[in-house]
């Protein structure tokens, strides 16, 4: 008698078609696969090499074990460096996301002018990051900025904004609100994707504007929350342009103001890579950043297994 | 590992922190390697004024048969080292003197004690100061270029308002300086509106320190002094005079509204009193203010000597240049005395079409200042500028500088951290420089491994 095999499940045979549109899909990813192969994997590869080793760009690299790796745990510059870091991420992080979804739904309500304030929001996006920097040192200036001219208008002697250690990342912190634009627009489409029949539901069952925020929009939008959650982690942890700008310009100027306050860590990379020739050591911080911004991300997905809600996902 | 490994690996530092590095390509094959034919590039310099093309012309014109590629633009060490670690530095590099020690030391450029004698290069043209931050270990690293010094501007109209004139005021009276600054500085409900004496620290705490007989940094540049009891005094000394006119907060924000290129200069809107600076502003102020009240007098140190602090550019040749040879005439072309002259005359035929007085050229050549002063300088007729030029040139012999330093980026870090802390309220002077010194110690004995 014969008998008949299934197949096993999963490795069931692609049709022609299938197999077709496979190989049309690796040859349209292939310009980035190979991009990513060149410029980002090789070169990873050949930094975690670096790390391990005393380079200085122009000499050949010398093996060192985990000298630079213990040196990192000990250096009270690096120390500092991350923790004004971590400070900026943990405050700036949840001020973009609160302002923007507020801005945000806000925008929803304009109605026909929505397009020219999106617009205009997402206007200060394009700014280029050093005009930014010049920009707020100016805003800042404690004797005459224009924000501690409107402080003194309502009876507040403001700050010095950019040399006063505990000022400094404060600063820095508004500075960076200059630039959430692109998180009101990500929000604005999430909300406007939100079903109107949910609200009007939500609205029969006697669910008030909180209730509604609460149960309906907040869990509609919570994929939107979750990806700039994550992007803007990134992005913070990985804070240079501006920073630099404004504190640490040029040789000149770079030393004028406080510089431990405004120490970013990718910006003190940055010096022990180019300025003071560590580039075994600067490989080695690159190395820190990508393993802490690697768990931060890991965890946030695992979290966001029982926070976001995707749509079309099972139930 | 391979060249292009060690390129690839370079680059992956800021793939993971997805920060892009530039680089400036060369052509491997270019560059003819024979005197004074072939390309010729150059990195850190460019055509901002007459000075600068009058000369590069010059040398076009006695070396046709060099195709000169000048990128433009100021010295980006990112982009130097991104240059050098894929293997095409370019043949020369314009850059501040202060770095020079630090290449020298990794070897990324050559000593020119070759080209010095193929050239027929007189060292002895140059000014000391200049010389000795081209040179480590008693090998020539660069050639100078210009020379800048710090003299003391006054604005004689605000000391005649506060009673006072040019002759009273003596930087060099540290016990009569906060009795001073609180005469001229104005400030009041916690607001500056004229900075009485501004010590322009972090910048020059070298000069104010060797006004107090110290030096921060040993001769050989490997020993790093800064915990010395009278750099403490200097720096103590500077930070009073600007907590006496409201902090540091103030003070900098204030000064941080300063043009000194324009005409709105602090000078012509009487915000400052009397401040030492590098002798560069007293052209901005002949071109932009030519009426101003102003007074140059020489910085002195405790005893009354004139002193000064020279700082400015060289050129070096690359370790990997293509071209040597026609670098080393390049720079012996741009740096000689009837270059010099030539582009002077330029400056003060430019000056002279604009109605603008000319108020010289100041360079590490020796030898072409002299010339550029007696043949070329002439008395504005303005008594002011006239004798400010004579001080400047009365205190250039008078310089020092910082030597040349294998670890002299982390030196300033230091001291420049150390006094901004102070200047921040977080650390006493002892304290703050006592922990620079560790650093800079630090940092200078792993250079010298």
């Amino acid at each position: 008698m014969a008998t008949v095999t299934a197949p096993a499940p999963g490795r069931r045979r692609r049709t022609p078609l299938a197999r077709r549109e496979a190989r049309w899909a690796y040859l349209f990813l292939a310009p980035w696969i190979i991009g990513f192969l060149i410029f980002y994997a090789g070169p990873m590869v050949a930094s975690l090499w670096l790390s391990f080793t005393e380079y200085d760009v122009i000499n050949p690299p010398e093996y060192t074990g985990l000298d630079n790796y213990r040196e990192l745990m000990s250096d009270p510059a690096v120390a500092r460096s991350l923790g004004n870091t971590v400070y900026y991420t943990a405050l700036h992080v949840p001020l973009v996301m609160l302002i923007s979804l507020g801005l945000a739904l806000l925008l929803k309500r304009v109605g026909r002018l929505q397009g020219f304030f999106r617009t205009v929001f997402y206007l200060p996006v394009m700014t280029p990051a050093v005009a930014v920097g010049i920009l707020f040192l100016l805003l800042l200036n404690t004797q005459d900025g224009l924000i501690n001219r409107a402080l003194g208008l309502v009876g507040i002697a403001g700050p010095s904004w950019t040399t006063d250690p505990h000022w400094v990342m404060p600063g820095i912190i508004l500075m960076s609100l200059w630039s959430l634009g692109s998180t009101v627009i990500i929000y604005l489409a999430a909300l406007q994707n939100v079903p109107r029949d949910l609200y009007e539901a939500a609205a029969i069952d006697g669910a008030g504007a909180w209730a509604r925020f609460r149960s309906v929009t907040l869990p509609m939008i919570s994929g939107a929350l979750f990806f700039t959650l994550i992007v803007n982690t990134i992005a913070s942890l990985q804070m240079f342009t501006e920073v630099y700008t404004m504190y640490f310009g040029n040789r000149e100027t770079q030393n004028s103001f406080n510089s431990d306050a405004a120490s970013f860590y990718v910006i003190h990379l940055f010096q022990e890579a180019f300025q003071f020739l560590h580039m075994g050591f600067a490989s080695a911080m690159a190395w820190l950043l990508f393993v802490i911004i690697l768990v931060i991300t890991l965890v946030q997905v695992k979290l966001s297994n029982r926070f976001v809600y995707y749509e079309g996902e099972d139930q | 590992m391979s060249r292009i490994l060690r390129a690839t690996a370079f680059a992956g530092v800021f793939a993971l922190t997805l920060t892009g590095c530039g680089g400036v390509g060369g052509d491997s094959g270019a560059g003819g390697g024979t005197a004074t034919k072939g390309t010729l590039s150059t990195m850190g310099f460019g055509f901002s004024d007459e000075i600068a093309t009058t000369r590069v012309d010059a040398f076009k014109r006695d070396h046709p048969d060099v195709d000169l590629k000048v990128t433009e633009g100021a010295f980006d060490e990112q982009q130097f080292l991104s240059a050098v670690a894929s293997g095409n530095p370019p043949d020369l590099v314009y850059m501040d003197r202060k770095l020079i020690g630090t290449y020298a030391k990794r070897g990324s450029i050559q000593p020119l004690t070759d080209c010095v004698k193929k050239q027929d290069i007189d060292l002895e043209q140059y000014r000391p100061a200049a010389r000795a931050q081209v040179t480590l270990d008693g090998t020539v690293y660069g050639i100078p270029e210009f020379s800048t010094v710090r003299v003391v501007y006054l604005n004689e109209g605000l000391l005649k308002q506060a009673g006072m004139t040019a002759d009273q005021v003596n930087l060099g009276d540290w016990a009569a300086l906060p009795g001073l600054n609180a005469k001229l500085a104005s400030v009041s409900g916690g607001r500056l509106s004229r900075i009485g004496i501004d010590p322009k620290i972090p910048e020059f705490l070298p000069m104010w320190a060797k006004a107090n007989g110290a030096d921060m940094l040993s001769a050989d540049g490997r020993t790093a002094k800064l915990d010395d009891p009278k750099v403490i005094e200097a720096l103590t000394t500077g930070v009073n005079l600007i907590q006496q006119q409201g902090g540091w907060g103030r003070f900098k924000s204030f000064r941080d509204t300063f043009d000194f290129f324009g005409a709105q200069n602090p000078l012509s809107k009487n915000q400052i009193v009397a401040w030492p600076m590098e002798e560069w502003f007293l052209n901005q102020a002949a071109k932009n203010t030519p009426t101003a009240e102003l007074v140059v007098k020489p910085f002195v140190d405790r005893q009354g000597k004139p002193l000064t602090q020279s700082a400015g550019q060289a050129w070096v040749i690359t370790k990997g240049a293509k071209n040597p040879d026609a670098a080393c005439a390049f720079v012996k072309q741009m740096t000689a005395t009837d270059t010099w002259v030539a582009a002077a005359k330029a400056r003060a035929d430019a000056r002279k079409a604009a109605g603008q007085a000319f108020t010289g050229v100041y360079t590490a050549n020796a030898e072409a200042d002299k010339k550029i002063f007696d043949e070329l300088y002439q008395p504005t007729g303005n008594k002011r500028f006239d004798d400010a030029v004579a001080t400047i040139r009365s205190v250039q012999d008078a310089a020092f500088a910082m030597p040349a330093s294998p670890a002299g980026a982390e030196f300033d870090k230091a001291y420049y951290d150390a006094v901004n802390r102070v200047l921040a309220g977080q650390e006493q002077p002892a304290a703050a420089l006592q922990r620079a010194q560790r650093e800079a110690t630090a940092a200078l004995d792993k250079a010298a491994k």
